[in-house]
């Protein structure tokens, strides 16, 4: 008796699983694909909707963003991946995809310059305006918060900033690493670390802005770190994909680009 | 090749497997032989963490272990420093995240028990304990085996979890998996094949032990 039943549930669970399978496969098809897919460091995140909004508004093609580090992105595109653009968060990584025969050599131009910032949350007590960066020694922080120096470009400002202070060696232990800086600023913004070194542009998003702090750090502290672009050989419409990287260097990309704390690509000379 | 990671995820999959031996037997015991009408209810939160992805586990606990919740303040309090980026902090995840691997065999095999043994057992007197231990325990080796297997496996393997609240500190929280990831990152893929490779021949071997050893042992010494 029981046996049946069961078997009986078990022929109405199939029935509906296989319902189900069949539905979702006929929807994936009706979706329409974008014109072009830009590969963009997790930095850009605040960033890019509002310019690709005004991208499509100029030029009628919709663009959609992959974003991830600049790492994976770099080895995903060696890799085959059908990206159009890559929007790295600095130069080496462009470099690379460049050196793997997968753009031009000299199509790479620097799209802005990041800046590093300290972001504290809101209700923390440390005041980074008085004594800098010294301020990471209080014994208040336990836990400093950077992305990790060993594959993100903003780790790297972060450890030359803390080294060029010559504050390194007595942080070290202090220092979480985050997979990219969205990582470190959740390190922080949860309260489990008391500072997070970051991206300028992160550190202006509404999220973060609203519920902590940002100092920046000196830019003679680091090196610029110089976010380039470039335009790949794999794409399937190669003109858009150029014209893309050109609208990145236009007025209005470059307001926005501002807005989020990053400075434009010809302050770096 | 840097051993610490190896030896630091050695040392947290032998404890999050040790511990889940010892709290996965009550949970199995309850969830087989619980009359309570909503058990139903707690097998599914059980295996709540194979829904989860990784990572958002991850992100929950790091919520969790920070100042937004009382557990997370009141643990500050007492140490001084938050649970995340501490091996302590990883062994929790950990736990939570294999609890089903656990527990699922564990509740298995004690449910495949022939219950007419465990009549006859309380019928010669037996208090319930003495039955668990003398009887159930012994006649569900094999299931308790393979569930201290997957949750040991799965706690070599992980990965998310450990990434959103380790913060990749050497040899506190950098396993492992973070250290191919992130060799793989730098694009030093030799370095990264090379690691994944002994932990994939590590496990193998470890593995290979426990079913070697979860034969019916009465086969694997031929003359007897």
């Amino acid at each position: 008796m029981r046996t049946t039943r069961k078997y009986k549930i078990l022929q109405i669970f199939t029935l509906i699983l296989g319902t189900l399978a069949m539905a979702a496969g006929s929807t994936v098809e009706a979706q329409n694909t974008p014109a072009l897919t830009v590969a963009a460091a997790a930095d850009l995140q605040p960033v890019l909707h509002s310019i690709g909004e005004e991208f499509r508004r100029q030029s009628g093609a919709r663009v959609e963003f992959v974003f991830g580090s600049s790492g994976n992105l770099q080895t995903q595109i060696e890799n085959g991946a059908p990206f159009d653009v890559f929007l790295s968060a600095d130069r080496g990584h462009a470099e690379h995809v460049i050196s793997a025969g997968k753009a031009a050599r000299g199509d790479e131009k620097t799209y802005a310059i990041g800046k590093l910032v300290v972001w504290t949350p809101a209700g923390s007590k440390l005041d980074f305006s008085k004594s800098g960066l010294k301020t990471l020694l209080g014994s208040e922080v336990k836990a400093v918060a950077i992305a990790n120096p060993a594959h993100a470009p903003y780790g790297q400002a972060a450890v030359a900033a803390l080294q060029h202070e010559g504050l390194y060696d007595q942080v070290k232990a202090k220092l979480v690493l985050g997979e990219n800086v969205a990582q470190a600023a959740q390190f922080a913004s949860t309260g489990n670390a008391q500072a997070a070194m970051i991206a300028m542009a992160l550190a202006q998003s509404p999220q973060l802005a609203r519920a902590g702090n940002t100092w920046e750090v000196p830019a003679s502290d680091y090196p610029p770190i110089e976010q380039v672009m470039v335009p790949l050989s794999g794409s399937r419409n190669p003109a858009l994909a150029r014209m893309f990287a050109e609208f990145m260097l236009s007025a209005p990309a470059q307001q926005v680009l501002r807005q989020f704390g990053f400075a434009p690509p010809e302050s770096s000379r | 090749m840097n051993w610490q990671p190896f030896l630091l995820t050695a040392r947290l999959a032998v404890l999050v497997s040790a511990v889940l031996l010892v709290a996965g037997l009550p949970i199995a015991y309850w969830i087989t032989f619980s009359r309570w009408r909503w058990k139903f209810l707690v097998e599914a939160v059980v295996a709540l963490p194979l829904v989860l992805p990784p990572t958002v586990l991850g992100y929950y606990l790091l919520v969790a272990f920070g100042d937004a919740t009382a557990v997370g303040r009141w643990y500050r309090g007492l140490t001084g420093h938050t649970l995340a980026f501490t091996f302590e902090g990883l062994v929790v995840g950990s736990i939570l995240y294999s609890l089903p691997f656990a527990v699922q065999p564990f509740a298995a095999s004690f449910a495949g028990v022939d219950r007419h043994l465990l009549a006859a057992s309380a019928t010669l007197g037996a208090s319930g304990w003495r039955t668990f231990w003398r009887v159930i325990v012994p006649l569900s080796v094999p299931g308790l085996v393979t569930g201290i297997a997957l949750s040991f496996a799965h706690t070599v393997g992980e990965f998310g979890v450990v990434l959103m609240l380790g913060g990749n500190i050497p040899g506190v929280t950098r396993t492992v998996s973070i250290d191919i990831y992130d060799q793989a990152q730098m694009a030093n893929f030799s370095a990264a094949n090379q690691t994944a490779l002994v932990l994939l021949v590590f496990s193998f071997v470890v593995l290979s032990l426990v079913y070697a050893l979860n034969r019916r042992v009465w086969a694997v010494w031929p003359f007897q």
